[in-house]
Protein backbone atom coordinates (compact mmCIF):
# COMPACT_ATOMS: atom_id res chain seq x y z
CA UNK A 1 0.00 0.00 0.00
CA UNK A 2 0.98 3.56 -0.05
CA UNK A 3 2.92 3.81 -2.99
CA UNK A 4 2.15 6.53 -4.41
CA UNK A 5 4.75 6.57 -7.52
CA UNK A 6 4.87 10.95 -7.07
CA UNK A 7 5.94 10.87 -3.51
CA UNK A 8 8.87 8.28 -4.70
CA UNK A 9 11.20 10.73 -5.77
CA UNK A 10 14.10 10.62 -4.50
CA UNK A 11 15.54 13.07 -2.36
CA UNK A 12 16.67 16.44 -3.25
CA UNK A 13 19.46 18.44 -1.86
CA UNK A 14 21.31 17.10 1.93
CA UNK A 15 19.50 14.02 2.89
CA UNK A 16 22.68 14.32 5.96
CA UNK A 17 20.07 16.49 7.95
CA UNK A 18 23.14 16.78 10.41
CA UNK A 19 22.77 15.23 13.02
CA UNK A 20 24.73 12.13 11.04
CA UNK A 21 27.68 14.15 11.07
CA UNK A 22 30.21 12.65 13.64
CA UNK A 23 32.99 14.20 15.74
CA UNK A 24 35.71 12.91 13.63
CA UNK A 25 34.17 14.86 10.71
CA UNK A 26 33.50 17.56 12.82
CA UNK A 27 36.90 17.88 14.21
CA UNK A 28 38.45 18.28 10.67
CA UNK A 29 38.35 21.41 9.14
CA UNK A 30 39.60 22.97 12.50
CA UNK A 31 42.36 19.88 12.73
CA UNK A 32 43.16 21.08 9.45
CA UNK A 33 43.18 24.83 9.94
CA UNK A 34 45.32 24.51 12.80
CA UNK A 35 47.70 22.14 10.65
CA UNK A 36 47.69 25.19 8.22
CA UNK A 37 49.12 27.24 11.46
CA UNK A 38 52.14 25.41 12.05
CA UNK A 39 52.94 23.97 8.27
CA UNK A 40 51.98 27.30 6.17
CA UNK A 41 54.58 29.76 7.88
CA UNK A 42 53.95 33.00 5.21
CA UNK A 43 50.50 31.59 3.86
CA UNK A 44 48.47 32.94 7.32
CA UNK A 45 47.42 36.20 6.11
CA UNK A 46 45.75 34.59 2.82
CA UNK A 47 44.64 31.70 5.85
CA UNK A 48 43.13 34.56 7.73
CA UNK A 49 40.97 35.76 4.39
CA UNK A 50 40.33 32.66 3.68
CA UNK A 51 38.56 32.35 7.36
CA UNK A 52 37.52 35.84 7.41
CA UNK A 53 35.50 34.88 4.10
CA UNK A 54 34.36 31.43 5.13
CA UNK A 55 32.37 33.03 8.50
CA UNK A 56 30.79 35.85 5.31
CA UNK A 57 29.83 32.54 3.55
CA UNK A 58 28.63 31.58 6.41
CA UNK A 59 25.95 34.37 6.74
CA UNK A 60 24.98 34.38 3.05
CA UNK A 61 24.10 30.41 3.80
CA UNK A 62 21.95 31.24 6.86
CA UNK A 63 19.55 33.77 4.78
CA UNK A 64 19.94 32.81 1.33
CA UNK A 65 20.60 28.58 1.78
CA UNK A 66 18.32 28.64 4.64
CA UNK A 67 15.91 31.39 4.70
CA UNK A 68 15.61 31.46 0.85
CA UNK A 69 16.30 35.26 0.94
CA UNK A 70 17.74 36.14 -2.03
CA UNK A 71 20.01 38.73 -1.75
CA UNK A 72 22.36 41.14 -3.45
CA UNK A 73 23.20 42.99 -0.43
CA UNK A 74 25.04 41.24 1.67
CA UNK A 75 28.28 43.39 0.78
CA UNK A 76 26.32 46.17 2.83
CA UNK A 77 26.28 44.20 5.98
CA UNK A 78 30.02 42.87 5.10
CA UNK A 79 31.33 46.17 4.60
CA UNK A 80 29.23 48.36 7.35
CA UNK A 81 30.82 45.69 9.82
CA UNK A 82 34.73 47.01 8.32
CA UNK A 83 34.25 50.62 8.55
CA UNK A 84 32.21 50.16 11.66
CA UNK A 85 34.96 48.00 13.56
CA UNK A 86 37.74 50.56 11.48
CA UNK A 87 36.24 53.80 12.69
CA UNK A 88 35.47 52.32 16.27
CA UNK A 89 39.83 51.86 16.56
CA UNK A 90 39.94 54.80 15.25
CA UNK A 91 37.79 56.71 17.53
CA UNK A 92 37.44 55.20 20.43
CA UNK A 93 39.63 51.87 21.78
CA UNK A 94 41.91 50.28 19.73
CA UNK A 95 40.63 47.12 21.75
CA UNK A 96 39.68 44.09 19.23
CA UNK A 97 37.26 42.21 21.03
CA UNK A 98 35.12 45.68 22.02
CA UNK A 99 35.59 47.33 18.39
CA UNK A 100 34.34 43.78 17.17
CA UNK A 101 31.44 43.35 19.17
CA UNK A 102 30.49 47.36 18.32
CA UNK A 103 30.63 46.35 14.68
CA UNK A 104 28.92 42.77 14.94
CA UNK A 105 25.79 45.12 16.95
CA UNK A 106 25.80 47.73 15.12
CA UNK A 107 25.86 45.64 11.76
CA UNK A 108 22.97 43.42 13.64
CA UNK A 109 20.64 46.52 13.91
CA UNK A 110 21.29 47.51 10.66
CA UNK A 111 19.90 44.10 9.54
CA UNK A 112 16.79 44.02 11.66
CA UNK A 113 16.09 47.67 10.63
CA UNK A 114 16.80 47.26 6.90
CA UNK A 115 15.00 43.73 7.25
CA UNK A 116 12.23 45.22 8.84
CA UNK A 117 11.99 47.91 5.84
CA UNK A 118 12.65 45.09 2.69
CA UNK A 119 11.34 41.60 3.78
CA UNK A 120 7.88 42.28 2.96
CA UNK A 121 8.84 42.06 -0.49
CA UNK A 122 10.07 39.09 -2.28
CA UNK A 123 11.84 38.26 -5.60
CA UNK A 124 12.64 40.61 -8.13
CA UNK A 125 11.46 43.73 -5.88
CA UNK A 126 13.80 42.10 -2.71
CA UNK A 127 16.80 42.02 -5.06
CA UNK A 128 16.21 45.55 -6.21
CA UNK A 129 15.84 46.61 -2.51
CA UNK A 130 18.98 44.99 -1.22
CA UNK A 131 21.06 46.34 -4.08
CA UNK A 132 19.72 49.94 -3.60
CA UNK A 133 20.94 50.00 0.26
CA UNK A 134 24.36 48.24 -0.99
CA UNK A 135 24.62 51.10 -3.81
CA UNK A 136 23.52 53.77 -1.18
CA UNK A 137 26.36 52.97 1.67
CA UNK A 138 28.86 52.51 -1.06
CA UNK A 139 28.07 56.06 -1.78
CA UNK A 140 27.81 57.18 1.57
CA UNK A 141 31.07 55.92 2.44
CA UNK A 142 32.83 56.90 -0.86
CA UNK A 143 31.48 60.80 0.14
CA UNK A 144 31.79 60.95 3.63
CA UNK A 145 35.88 61.49 3.21
CA UNK A 146 35.83 62.91 6.75
CA UNK A 147 34.54 59.35 8.01
CA UNK A 148 35.75 56.68 5.99
CA UNK A 149 38.54 58.20 4.09
CA UNK A 150 36.43 58.20 0.88
CA UNK A 151 37.80 56.36 -2.26
CA UNK A 152 41.80 56.45 -0.49
CA UNK A 153 39.75 53.41 2.10
CA UNK A 154 39.99 54.03 6.12
CA UNK A 155 43.19 55.06 7.08
CA UNK A 156 45.19 55.30 10.50
CA UNK A 157 43.82 52.39 12.29
CA UNK A 158 45.67 51.05 14.99
CA UNK A 159 44.48 47.76 17.10
CA UNK A 160 45.53 47.26 20.14
CA UNK A 161 47.36 43.18 21.72
CA UNK A 162 44.37 40.83 21.46
CA UNK A 163 43.52 40.42 25.19
CA UNK A 164 46.17 43.02 26.24
CA UNK A 165 48.55 40.27 25.09
CA UNK A 166 48.85 38.92 21.55
CA UNK A 167 50.43 41.43 18.88
CA UNK A 168 48.72 41.92 15.93
CA UNK A 169 51.95 40.87 14.38
CA UNK A 170 53.27 41.31 9.99
CA UNK A 171 53.31 37.32 9.64
CA UNK A 172 49.42 37.05 10.84
CA UNK A 173 49.47 34.59 13.29
CA UNK A 174 47.96 36.62 15.56
CA UNK A 175 45.03 37.56 12.90
CA UNK A 176 44.76 33.78 12.00
CA UNK A 177 43.74 32.28 15.73
CA UNK A 178 41.74 35.45 16.35
CA UNK A 179 39.69 34.84 13.10
CA UNK A 180 39.58 31.38 13.94
CA UNK A 181 38.31 31.50 17.12
CA UNK A 182 35.78 34.45 16.37
CA UNK A 183 34.76 31.65 12.92
CA UNK A 184 34.56 28.76 16.06
CA UNK A 185 32.10 30.64 17.61
CA UNK A 186 29.98 31.70 15.02
CA UNK A 187 29.73 28.00 13.60
CA UNK A 188 28.37 27.04 17.11
CA UNK A 189 25.73 29.29 17.34
CA UNK A 190 24.82 28.84 13.59
CA UNK A 191 24.67 25.15 13.84
CA UNK A 192 22.49 25.15 16.53
CA UNK A 193 20.10 27.83 14.94
CA UNK A 194 19.83 25.44 11.80
CA UNK A 195 18.99 22.25 14.15
CA UNK A 196 16.48 24.04 16.11
CA UNK A 197 13.02 24.21 15.45
CA UNK A 198 13.42 27.76 15.02
CA UNK A 199 16.06 26.94 12.30
CA UNK A 200 13.68 24.18 10.75
CA UNK A 201 10.57 26.97 10.30
CA UNK A 202 12.97 28.81 8.71
CA UNK A 203 13.62 26.12 6.19
CA UNK A 204 9.79 25.35 5.79
CA UNK A 205 9.46 29.22 5.16
CA UNK A 206 11.79 29.28 2.46
CA UNK A 207 9.80 26.05 1.32
CA UNK A 208 6.23 27.63 1.40
CA UNK A 209 5.50 31.14 3.43
CA UNK A 210 1.89 29.97 2.47
CA UNK A 211 2.25 26.85 4.35
CA UNK A 212 3.76 28.16 6.80
CA UNK A 213 1.46 30.96 8.05
CA UNK A 214 -1.63 28.17 7.66
CA UNK A 215 0.34 26.42 10.81
CA UNK A 216 0.84 29.55 12.84
CA UNK A 217 4.03 30.84 11.96
CA UNK A 218 5.19 34.66 12.27
CA UNK A 219 7.01 34.74 8.79
CA UNK A 220 7.81 37.72 8.52
CA UNK A 221 9.33 37.76 12.18
CA UNK A 222 11.10 34.74 11.41
CA UNK A 223 12.75 36.72 8.27
CA UNK A 224 13.81 39.35 10.10
CA UNK A 225 15.05 37.36 12.74
CA UNK A 226 17.18 35.07 10.86
CA UNK A 227 18.16 38.06 8.62
CA UNK A 228 19.18 39.89 11.70
CA UNK A 229 21.47 37.00 12.93
CA UNK A 230 23.20 36.39 9.30
CA UNK A 231 23.89 40.29 9.46
CA UNK A 232 25.42 40.08 12.70
CA UNK A 233 27.64 37.40 11.41
CA UNK A 234 28.09 39.13 8.13
CA UNK A 235 29.69 41.98 10.27
CA UNK A 236 31.89 40.14 12.29
CA UNK A 237 33.17 38.74 9.18
CA UNK A 238 33.62 43.11 8.48
CA UNK A 239 35.31 43.64 11.80
CA UNK A 240 37.77 40.76 11.60
CA UNK A 241 38.96 42.20 8.19
CA UNK A 242 39.31 45.86 9.18
CA UNK A 243 41.68 44.30 11.95
CA UNK A 244 43.28 41.79 10.16
CA UNK A 245 44.67 43.86 7.45
CA UNK A 246 43.99 46.94 9.35
CA UNK A 247 42.10 48.99 6.56
CA UNK A 248 39.02 49.00 5.25
CA UNK A 249 38.52 49.75 1.46
CA UNK A 250 35.59 50.73 -0.58
CA UNK A 251 35.75 47.41 -2.11
CA UNK A 252 34.15 45.78 0.92
CA UNK A 253 30.92 47.42 -0.09
CA UNK A 254 31.18 46.47 -4.17
CA UNK A 255 28.20 44.57 -5.57
CA UNK A 256 31.62 42.77 -7.00
CA UNK A 257 32.48 41.22 -3.08
CA UNK A 258 28.19 40.38 -2.77
CA UNK A 259 28.61 38.27 -6.05
CA UNK A 260 31.92 36.62 -4.64
CA UNK A 261 30.21 35.74 -1.67
CA UNK A 262 27.54 34.15 -3.73
CA UNK A 263 29.96 32.45 -5.99
CA UNK A 264 32.03 31.20 -3.07
CA UNK A 265 28.88 29.61 -0.87
CA UNK A 266 26.99 28.42 -4.16
CA UNK A 267 30.60 26.20 -5.30
CA UNK A 268 31.01 24.66 -1.60
CA UNK A 269 26.64 23.94 -1.50
CA UNK A 270 24.07 25.60 0.37
CA UNK A 271 22.08 24.76 3.19
CA UNK A 272 25.08 22.64 4.94
CA UNK A 273 27.03 25.16 6.90
CA UNK A 274 30.59 23.30 5.89
CA UNK A 275 29.68 24.46 2.35
CA UNK A 276 30.71 27.97 3.26
CA UNK A 277 34.17 26.05 4.43
CA UNK A 278 34.52 24.56 1.49
CA UNK A 279 33.78 27.32 -1.06
CA UNK A 280 35.44 30.08 0.29
CA UNK A 281 38.67 28.28 1.04
CA UNK A 282 38.64 26.94 -2.26
CA UNK A 283 37.45 30.00 -4.11
CA UNK A 284 40.72 32.38 -2.15
CA UNK A 285 43.25 29.71 -2.55
CA UNK A 286 41.78 29.12 -6.16
CA UNK A 287 42.31 32.44 -6.76
CA UNK A 288 45.85 33.19 -4.78
CA UNK A 289 47.56 30.32 -6.57
CA UNK A 290 46.48 30.81 -10.15
CA UNK A 291 46.89 34.79 -9.99
CA UNK A 292 50.52 34.02 -9.41
CA UNK A 293 50.19 32.60 -13.17
CA UNK A 294 48.67 34.72 -14.62
CA UNK A 295 46.51 37.80 -13.62
CA UNK A 296 43.63 37.27 -15.32
CA UNK A 297 43.51 33.58 -15.43
CA UNK A 298 41.67 32.51 -12.01
CA UNK A 299 38.57 34.45 -13.30
CA UNK A 300 38.53 31.56 -16.02
CA UNK A 301 39.05 29.21 -13.50
CA UNK A 302 36.66 29.97 -10.85
CA UNK A 303 33.83 30.61 -13.60
CA UNK A 304 34.94 27.28 -15.13
CA UNK A 305 34.46 25.59 -11.58
CA UNK A 306 31.19 27.52 -10.82
CA UNK A 307 29.93 26.08 -13.87
CA UNK A 308 31.17 22.62 -13.29
CA UNK A 309 29.59 22.60 -9.88
CA UNK A 310 25.98 24.28 -11.00
CA UNK A 311 25.75 21.83 -14.52
CA UNK A 312 27.27 18.38 -12.53
CA UNK A 313 27.09 18.66 -8.62
CA UNK A 314 23.69 19.43 -6.91
CA UNK A 315 24.53 20.28 -3.55
CA UNK A 316 28.18 22.11 -4.61
CA UNK A 317 31.35 20.52 -4.09
CA UNK A 318 30.28 19.11 -0.27
CA UNK A 319 28.38 16.56 -1.73
CA UNK A 320 31.88 14.87 -3.25
CA UNK A 321 32.65 15.00 0.65
CA UNK A 322 29.45 13.15 1.43
CA UNK A 323 30.44 10.70 -1.68
CA UNK A 324 33.45 10.27 0.00
CA UNK A 325 32.49 9.70 3.49
CA UNK A 326 29.70 6.88 2.00
CA UNK A 327 32.68 5.36 0.22
CA UNK A 328 34.88 5.54 3.37
CA UNK A 329 31.98 3.99 5.54
CA UNK A 330 31.06 1.39 3.15
CA UNK A 331 34.96 0.53 3.06
CA UNK A 332 35.18 0.63 7.16
CA UNK A 333 31.79 -1.74 6.81
CA UNK A 334 33.17 -4.40 4.43
CA UNK A 335 36.25 -4.52 6.46
CA UNK A 336 34.46 -5.20 9.54
CA UNK A 337 32.46 -8.11 7.98
CA UNK A 338 35.39 -10.11 6.65
CA UNK B 1 -6.02 25.17 34.67
CA UNK B 2 -5.62 27.07 31.38
CA UNK B 3 -7.78 27.51 28.54
CA UNK B 4 -6.00 25.01 26.06
CA UNK B 5 -5.67 22.09 28.87
CA UNK B 6 -9.47 22.69 29.11
CA UNK B 7 -10.17 22.78 25.29
CA UNK B 8 -11.10 19.16 25.30
CA UNK B 9 -14.27 19.61 27.41
CA UNK B 10 -14.87 23.49 26.43
CA UNK B 11 -15.11 23.64 22.19
CA UNK B 12 -15.50 26.62 20.37
CA UNK B 13 -17.50 26.56 17.14
CA UNK B 14 -17.08 29.00 14.28
CA UNK B 15 -19.60 30.92 12.30
CA UNK B 16 -19.30 32.78 8.69
CA UNK B 17 -22.00 35.26 8.47
CA UNK B 18 -22.88 37.22 4.90
CA UNK B 19 -19.35 36.59 3.53
CA UNK B 20 -18.61 37.83 0.20
CA UNK B 21 -15.30 36.83 -0.63
CA UNK B 22 -13.04 35.87 -3.96
CA UNK B 23 -9.20 36.49 -5.47
CA UNK B 24 -8.99 39.94 -6.06
CA UNK B 25 -11.96 41.61 -7.61
CA UNK B 26 -13.68 38.28 -8.65
CA UNK B 27 -16.32 37.47 -6.00
CA UNK B 28 -16.33 33.07 -5.48
CA UNK B 29 -17.83 33.34 -2.55
CA UNK B 30 -21.66 35.27 -2.71
CA UNK B 31 -23.31 35.57 0.32
CA UNK B 32 -22.01 32.73 2.36
CA UNK B 33 -22.94 31.90 5.80
CA UNK B 34 -21.88 28.97 7.80
CA UNK B 35 -22.62 27.66 11.63
CA UNK B 36 -20.06 25.43 12.60
CA UNK B 37 -21.10 24.33 16.49
CA UNK B 38 -18.77 23.83 18.66
CA UNK B 39 -18.01 19.97 19.00
CA UNK B 40 -19.58 19.56 16.26
CA UNK B 41 -18.91 18.16 12.30
CA UNK B 42 -19.70 19.96 9.62
CA UNK B 43 -19.65 18.78 5.97
CA UNK B 44 -19.24 20.75 3.04
CA UNK B 45 -20.46 19.18 -0.56
CA UNK B 46 -20.84 20.26 -3.67
CA UNK B 47 -19.31 20.08 -6.95
CA UNK B 48 -16.11 20.81 -8.27
CA UNK B 49 -15.17 24.45 -8.41
CA UNK B 50 -18.51 25.81 -6.55
CA UNK B 51 -16.01 27.34 -3.54
CA UNK B 52 -15.74 24.95 -1.29
CA UNK B 53 -11.77 25.35 -1.10
CA UNK B 54 -12.26 29.08 -1.71
CA UNK B 55 -14.64 29.24 1.76
CA UNK B 56 -11.42 27.60 3.80
CA UNK B 57 -9.14 29.51 2.34
CA UNK B 58 -11.05 32.53 3.20
CA UNK B 59 -11.77 31.26 7.09
CA UNK B 60 -7.56 30.97 6.88
CA UNK B 61 -7.39 34.92 5.27
CA UNK B 62 -5.87 33.41 2.19
CA UNK B 63 -8.00 35.16 0.06
CA UNK B 64 -9.54 38.91 -0.55
CA UNK B 65 -12.58 39.12 1.72
CA UNK B 66 -15.17 42.06 0.06
CA UNK B 67 -17.93 41.39 3.33
CA UNK B 68 -19.17 39.13 5.74
CA UNK B 69 -17.75 38.02 9.07
CA UNK B 70 -15.64 35.09 10.40
CA UNK B 71 -15.70 34.13 13.93
CA UNK B 72 -14.15 31.47 16.21
CA UNK B 73 -16.11 31.42 19.32
CA UNK B 74 -16.89 34.75 20.12
CA UNK B 75 -14.22 36.55 18.60
CA UNK B 76 -14.18 38.49 14.94
CA UNK B 77 -11.07 37.15 13.24
CA UNK B 78 -11.81 38.28 9.64
CA UNK B 79 -8.66 41.00 9.80
CA UNK B 80 -6.16 39.20 11.63
CA UNK B 81 -3.56 37.67 9.53
CA UNK B 82 -3.30 34.05 8.93
CA UNK B 83 -0.83 32.93 11.40
CA UNK B 84 -2.73 34.96 14.04
CA UNK B 85 -6.09 32.97 13.16
CA UNK B 86 -3.89 29.69 13.24
CA UNK B 87 -2.58 30.94 16.96
CA UNK B 88 -6.46 32.08 17.71
CA UNK B 89 -7.15 27.62 17.34
CA UNK B 90 -7.66 27.13 13.90
CA UNK B 91 -6.46 24.14 12.65
CA UNK B 92 -5.58 23.90 8.68
CA UNK B 93 -4.92 20.87 6.24
CA UNK B 94 -5.06 21.60 2.60
CA UNK B 95 -5.40 20.29 -0.12
CA UNK B 96 -2.33 20.09 -1.39
CA UNK B 97 -0.65 18.82 1.76
CA UNK B 98 2.47 21.22 1.27
CA UNK B 99 4.59 18.38 3.73
CA UNK B 100 8.07 20.49 3.92
CA UNK B 101 9.82 18.02 1.28
CA UNK B 102 13.43 18.74 3.08
CA UNK B 103 12.08 18.69 6.56
CA UNK B 104 11.61 14.98 8.23
CA UNK B 105 8.37 13.55 9.58
CA UNK B 106 9.01 14.52 12.76
CA UNK B 107 10.46 17.83 12.10
CA UNK B 108 7.74 18.87 9.77
CA UNK B 109 5.47 18.84 13.02
CA UNK B 110 8.63 20.31 15.30
CA UNK B 111 8.14 23.25 13.48
CA UNK B 112 4.38 23.38 13.90
CA UNK B 113 4.51 22.90 17.61
CA UNK B 114 2.82 25.09 20.39
CA UNK B 115 2.29 24.52 23.73
CA UNK B 116 -1.50 23.03 24.77
CA UNK B 117 -1.34 21.45 21.35
CA UNK B 118 -0.88 17.55 20.88
CA UNK B 119 2.11 16.22 22.27
CA UNK B 120 4.31 14.03 19.54
CA UNK B 121 3.00 10.61 21.63
CA UNK B 122 -0.11 11.82 21.32
CA UNK B 123 0.10 12.02 17.35
CA UNK B 124 2.23 9.07 17.06
CA UNK B 125 -0.68 6.92 19.29
CA UNK B 126 -3.30 8.45 16.53
CA UNK B 127 -0.99 7.98 13.45
CA UNK B 128 1.73 4.36 14.61
CA UNK B 129 2.72 4.64 11.01
CA UNK B 130 4.26 8.58 11.30
CA UNK B 131 6.22 6.90 14.34
CA UNK B 132 7.62 4.38 11.96
CA UNK B 133 8.45 7.18 9.51
CA UNK B 134 9.30 9.94 11.67
CA UNK B 135 12.96 9.88 10.66
CA UNK B 136 12.28 9.60 7.17
CA UNK B 137 12.69 13.40 4.89
CA UNK B 138 8.84 14.48 3.93
CA UNK B 139 9.68 13.61 0.39
CA UNK B 140 10.62 10.29 0.94
CA UNK B 141 6.66 9.71 2.58
CA UNK B 142 3.96 7.91 0.79
CA UNK B 143 0.48 9.79 -0.31
CA UNK B 144 -1.16 8.88 2.74
CA UNK B 145 1.66 9.16 4.95
CA UNK B 146 1.75 12.76 3.60
CA UNK B 147 -2.01 13.09 4.65
CA UNK B 148 -1.09 11.54 7.98
CA UNK B 149 1.52 14.35 8.41
CA UNK B 150 -1.03 17.04 7.50
CA UNK B 151 -3.24 16.26 9.91
CA UNK B 152 -1.11 15.28 12.47
CA UNK B 153 0.74 18.93 12.02
CA UNK B 154 -2.23 20.77 12.06
CA UNK B 155 -2.94 18.71 15.53
CA UNK B 156 0.14 19.91 17.24
CA UNK B 157 -0.85 23.27 17.22
CA UNK B 158 -3.76 22.61 19.10
CA UNK B 159 -6.65 23.65 16.87
CA UNK B 160 -10.02 23.92 18.86
CA UNK B 161 -11.33 24.19 15.28
CA UNK B 162 -9.88 22.10 12.46
CA UNK B 163 -10.75 22.71 8.23
CA UNK B 164 -9.74 19.61 6.32
CA UNK B 165 -9.91 20.38 2.61
CA UNK B 166 -10.38 17.01 0.58
CA UNK B 167 -8.36 15.06 2.76
CA UNK B 168 -9.10 11.43 1.41
CA UNK B 169 -8.27 12.49 -2.37
CA UNK B 170 -5.85 10.68 -4.15
CA UNK B 171 -5.55 8.06 -1.79
CA UNK B 172 -5.82 4.42 -2.06
CA UNK B 173 -9.43 2.38 -0.29
CA UNK B 174 -7.11 1.01 2.08
CA UNK B 175 -5.59 4.14 3.31
CA UNK B 176 -8.90 6.18 2.94
CA UNK B 177 -10.08 3.52 5.75
CA UNK B 178 -7.37 3.93 8.14
CA UNK B 179 -7.20 7.72 8.00
CA UNK B 180 -10.85 7.93 8.41
CA UNK B 181 -10.90 5.87 11.70
CA UNK B 182 -7.88 8.26 12.83
CA UNK B 183 -10.26 11.44 11.74
CA UNK B 184 -13.01 9.91 13.67
CA UNK B 185 -10.99 9.68 16.74
CA UNK B 186 -9.71 13.00 17.01
CA UNK B 187 -14.16 13.64 16.26
CA UNK B 188 -15.20 11.75 19.06
CA UNK B 189 -12.12 12.29 21.82
CA UNK B 190 -10.90 15.11 21.55
CA UNK B 191 -13.90 17.71 21.11
CA UNK B 192 -12.41 19.55 17.90
CA UNK B 193 -14.76 21.04 15.80
CA UNK B 194 -14.12 20.06 12.43
CA UNK B 195 -15.27 21.56 8.91
CA UNK B 196 -14.39 19.01 6.29
CA UNK B 197 -14.66 19.17 2.79
CA UNK B 198 -15.02 16.27 0.51
CA UNK B 199 -15.64 14.81 -2.74
CA UNK B 200 -16.52 11.44 -1.59
CA UNK B 201 -19.98 12.03 -0.55
CA UNK B 202 -20.93 8.95 1.60
CA UNK B 203 -18.17 8.94 3.23
CA UNK B 204 -18.56 12.63 4.52
CA UNK B 205 -22.26 12.14 4.78
CA UNK B 206 -20.82 9.01 7.32
CA UNK B 207 -18.09 11.13 9.11
CA UNK B 208 -20.07 14.29 9.91
CA UNK B 209 -23.29 15.49 11.87
CA UNK B 210 -24.39 18.36 9.81
CA UNK B 211 -23.81 19.11 5.98
CA UNK B 212 -24.48 21.85 3.52
CA UNK B 213 -24.00 22.26 -0.23
CA UNK B 214 -22.63 24.97 -2.12
CA UNK B 215 -23.50 25.78 -5.77
CA UNK B 216 -21.56 28.56 -7.60
CA UNK B 217 -21.11 30.49 -4.43
CA UNK B 218 -23.76 29.91 -2.53
CA UNK B 219 -25.56 28.35 0.01
CA UNK B 220 -28.16 25.77 -1.61
CA UNK B 221 -28.85 23.15 1.23
CA UNK B 222 -28.10 22.99 5.01
CA UNK B 223 -29.29 20.48 7.08
CA UNK B 224 -28.08 17.27 8.61
CA UNK B 225 -26.15 14.49 7.09
CA UNK B 226 -29.02 12.33 8.25
CA UNK B 227 -31.58 14.21 6.58
CA UNK B 228 -29.67 14.23 3.17
CA UNK B 229 -28.47 10.72 3.61
CA UNK B 230 -32.03 9.49 3.22
CA UNK B 231 -32.88 11.68 0.20
CA UNK B 232 -31.23 10.33 -2.85
CA UNK B 233 -33.32 12.43 -5.32
CA UNK B 234 -32.09 15.46 -3.16
CA UNK B 235 -28.50 14.03 -3.59
CA UNK B 236 -29.06 13.77 -7.45
CA UNK B 237 -30.16 17.33 -7.99
CA UNK B 238 -27.64 19.31 -5.48
CA UNK B 239 -24.51 17.39 -6.00
CA UNK B 240 -25.09 15.69 -9.54
CA UNK B 241 -24.10 12.89 -11.40
CA UNK B 242 -20.86 12.17 -10.97
CA UNK B 243 -20.41 13.75 -7.21
CA UNK B 244 -18.97 10.09 -6.10
CA UNK B 245 -16.05 10.33 -7.84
Amino acid sequence: MMNDPKNTAPAAGPQMLGGKFSLTWHLLPWVLAIIFYFTAEGYLSLGTQAIIWVLFTMSLDLALGYAGIVTLGHAALFGFGAYCAGIFSIHVTGDPLTGLLVATVLTAALGFVTGILILHTTGVTFLMLTLAILSMLFEFANSAKWLTGGDDGLQGMSIDPLLGVFEFDFFGHTAYLYSLAILFIWFVIAWQIVHSPFGKSVDGIRQSPKRMRAIGTPVWWRLVAIYTISSAMAGSAGGLLAHSTQFVGLSALSLFTSGIVAVMLILGGTKRIYGAFIGAVIYVFVQDYTAKLNPHLWEFIIGGLLIAVVLFLEGGLISLVDKARDGLARLVGKGERS
Amino acid sequence: MSAQENSQESSIGLGVENLFAGYGETVVLDDVTVDAKAGGTLAILGRNGVGKTTLLNTIMGFTTRHSGSVKLGGRTIETETPHKRVLAGIGYVPQEREIFPSLTAEENMLVAMRPGGWTLEKVYELFPRLAERRRNAGNKLSGGEQQMLAVARALVGGPQVLLLDEPMEGLAPVVVESLFEALAKVRDESGVTMILVEQHVDLALEFAKDAMVLDRGKVVWEGTCEALKADEAMQASLLGVGAEI
